[in-house]
């Protein structure tokens, strides 16, 4: 009885995976915001609101110099947007925010308004994980919303293993390491054990504010405020978490996925 | 099905009682010396109270223990605090086991000494270099058939660490023993002194999966200290917030459950549809997990009419796919033979060791905070309580099924019902010298936060007890006499939080 039902159910679902990349991306939820954009120019004389409401120090201001907000330190509560009068940090609802180097998460100096997306990796790498990435996910201090939208691309709605990107169960079967959580002291050894039984040339990619800079516990005494105390970084994804559409945009940057001539 | 027999009102001068989210003058606690405040405490959990927390308060360089004992049947909450003690005390865990993990933490956190306590070991600190949890030695069964299996802390699959340590005759799990401690953030030790700027969202990340439910303990205690209530509306959205974290959640774990028994159209089926309950909360706050929504004071977005019907449009869809994609795992006979039976934890165990949330009404217990302890919005609405004998794995799936179902019924009458209103006020300042229990029933189970304030109103303690704290010896307990290759499938019908326990 229950296999024709299933199999009638099955039919009617059809194909649950999304059309993207080839098809415009999902739309994010109309409250999530995206990425943020500082025009530093537009900051009010000696203003210092913004700077005073963020949660994780990820906003600066030093007397005479621009604003300068981290995005890499940012937990995306939006606290910022809400206190600034002219609007100099404003959501562009983008999703794309993946970057290569940390100091591209710098904004408000001229010319830095927005992040600097990732470029793919170089030709040599891109021909050894273009086609086939298989990750080892290592939580180190995560609070496990970052874990379930990193668990939740390999579903069939995103199906991430139509773009040969696994997530596999042993470091020995692995291109990379994906990093989630502000790295506490009681995970670093395992994580850099983890690393290390990841074969050479391999890639580190930290998914989350905490694993980019300790999200909403940078500082705290147990923890090391991110993945690259204990790894190199070749790929940083912010959000708190990040949107599952974030994530897989930046894994698809790094390997040259996208047909996206801009930026 | 067993319910706490209905207590008598406690004799004077004994603990004082309080309703949960509410505050009281810490000097009202009333003050026993040690070995009497765990006599009485002992007496009254022999009287069908539960142990919600048991921690210390540090003053000079002596430590003050403070239980907080919950009293379901009469939705009253029980406190009483010791003088202050150096070194050691009797140990509670001799006679109540449910005090066993209290215990341990209170000796890593404070340096008291549980005298009795029968296995007296670190819960996350490290003493070590700082490189891993100090675990200590195990637990040895020793024997020529024997052997030890060891896993974590980093597992197959995307899930957080934690190290299990198996001693098997051959297949059978003779005893499990599990450590943790590698998510430890210092979460409680950043609190005194606060709340500070980044404490909400240090609260919404205790467990990323329960923010909702420990956003709102958090808003529930700073509420209480400062006299005051959230707006009505403010309490309707949470409700609707917390039964969608429910719903998601509990459709994550049958999708688990099914994934692990290699039903693969019900595991693919909940991954999608968890993900569409996960779009629900981040329709109504812009983040799947329900970020930045609960703020001490109300809500920080509302959920207006337009909103909610969209919402209600969408959860009834969800709904319907998730009741075809559950009925076909219960319809299946092969996916009930590998269920039932196996992990059995028994009524008189679970009680024994203070079991809370689903693993505890999978037992058979009405242990539920919505209904024993209502506050905010469940006041005035409830879902029926669901509950399951057995003690099972498919009890635990059962219990599971029935929230869904429960919740769901509940959310689309709540959803029709929006209070009018603002959704938050500002919040007064917190009384100095106070104390005050909320607590809330996340999907998991009881989340406890326990705030003590100094003579500036800041927080002089704050305690969190997530109900995984309560729950992990549940699963060592349902692996005894188990075969080894049924530990996925318990652990993920308990799928226990570790940073939530890890702090």
């Amino acid at each position: 009885m229950f296999v024709f039902d299933t199999l009638t159910h099955r039919l009617k679902r059809g194909c649950e995976t999304m059309g993207y990349p080839q098809a415009p991306a999902p739309a994010l939820p109309d409250r999530h915001g995206g990425a943020l954009r500082v025009d530093a120019a537009k900051c009010s004389d000696g203003c210092q609101q913004c700077v005073e409401v963020c949660p994780t120090g990820a906003i600066t201001r030093p007397a005479g110099q621009p604003l300068a907000l981290d995005l890499g330190k940012c937990i995306f509560c939006q606290a910022c947007v809400e206190v600034c009068p002219p609007k100099a940090i404003t959501q562009t609802n983008d999703h794309r925010m993946a970057v290569r180097n940390r100091g591209d998460l710098l904004l408000g100096a001229p010319g830095q308004e927005e992040v600097r997306l990732a470029a793919a990796l170089d030709k040599k790498l891109l021909k050894l994980f273009g086609r086939s990435l298989r990750l080892r996910v290592v939580s180190a201090g995560g609070c496990g919303g970052c874990e379930a939208d990193v668990n939740v691309l390999g579903t069939i709605g995103w199906d991430l293993s139509r773009f040969g990107i696994n997530y596999v169960a042993s470091p020995r079967h692995a291109d990379g390491v994906l990093v989630t959580g502000c790295v506490s002291r009681n995970m670093s050894l395992a994580l850099k054990k983890t690393y290390d039984a990841v074969p050479e040339p391999k890639l580190v990619i930290a998914v989350g504010a905490c694993a980019i800079n300790g999200g909403p516990f940078i500082g705290s005494p147990e923890v090391l405020n991110g993945a690259s105390a204990v790894v190199p970084v070749d790929l940083y994804i912010p959000g708190c978490p990040p949107h599952p559409l974030t994530i897989l945009d930046g894994l698809l940057r790094l390997l040259d996925r996208l047909e996206e001539g801009k930026r | 099905m067993s319910t706490p027999p209905l207590s008598s009102p406690p004799a004077a001068g004994a603990f004082t009682f309080l309703a949960n989210g509410t505050s009281l003058p810490w000097a009202d606690l009333p003050e026993f010396n040690a070995p009497d405040l765990v006599r009485a405490t002992g007496a009254e959990i022999d009287r069908g109270a539960r142990l919600c927390a048991w921690f210390g308060v540090p003053e000079g360089d002596a430590t003050r223990l403070v239980a907080v004992l919950a009293f379901d049947a009469d939705s009253t909450l029980a406190v009483a605090r010791s003088t202050p003690v150096r070194g050691s005390y009797p140990a509670l865990t001799v006679t109540h086991p449910q005090a066993h993990m209290f215990e341990r933490e209170v000796w890593e956190q404070h340096h008291l000494n549980p005298e009795g306590h029968p296995w007296l070991k670190p819960v996350r600190a490290s003493n070590t270099a700082g490189d891993a949890p100090a675990v200590g030695e195990f637990f040895r069964v020793n024997g020529p058939e024997i052997h030890e299996v060891a896993v974590g802390p980093v597992h197959a699959g995307v899930i957080e660490p934690g190290h299990f340590r198996f001693q098997c005759a051959g297949e059978e799990v003779l005893h499990l023993e599990i450590a943790l401690g590698y998510q430890h953030r210092a979460v409680e030790d950043i609190l005194p002194g606060g709340p500070h700027r980044a404490t909400m969202h240090q609260m919404e990340t205790v467990a990323g999966d329960t923010t909702i439910a420990h956003a709102t303990a958090y808003a529930n205690v700073l509420e209480a200290l400062a006299g005051t209530e959230a707006p009505l509306r403010a309490q309707w959205v949470r409700a609707v917030a917390l039964e969608l974290e429910r719903l998601a959640n509990h459709t994550g774990d049958i999708g688990a459950l099914a994934g692990d028994v290699a039903f693969l159209p019900t595991a693919s089926a909940c991954g999608k549809i968890r993900g569409d309950f996960l779009n629900l909360s981040a329709l109504v706050c812009g983040n799947r997990f329900g970020r930045a929504l609960v703020r001490p004071g109300g809500t920080r977005l509302d959920l207006e009419a337009e909103r909610a019907t969209r919402l209600l449009e969408r959860l009834k869809v969800a709904l319907g796919e998730v009741e075809a994609a559950a009925g076909w795992f219960w319809d299946a006979a092969s996916v009930r033979a590998r269920f039932e039976n196996v992990g059995v934890v028994f009524g008189p165990q679970a009680t024994e060791i203070g079991l809370v949330g689903v693993a505890a009404r999978a037992c058979g217990l009405v242990r539920d905070v919505r209904f024993d302890h209502p506050t905010g919005w469940y006041r005035f609405a409830q879902a029926p309580v669901a509950v399951w004998p057995g003690g099972d794995v498919y009890a635990r799936a059962r219990v599971r099924w029935l929230e869904l179902q429960r919740s769901g019924q509940f959310l689309q009458e709540q959803l029709a019902a929006a209070p009018a209103g603002p959704v938050n006020e500002p919040l007064g300042p917190a009384a100095p010298d106070t104390f005050a229990v909320a607590l809330v029933e996340g999907w998991r189970g009881e989340v406890c936060h326990v705030a003590l304030t100094d003579a500036r109103g800041a927080f002089r303690r704050y305690k969190i007890v997530d109900p995984s704290f309560h729950n992990w010896t549940g699963l060592a307990l349902a692996l005894r006499g188990q075969a080894i290759s049924d530990f996925p499938i318990c652990n993920k019908s308990f799928n226990l939080s570790y940073c939530g326990f890890d702090l």
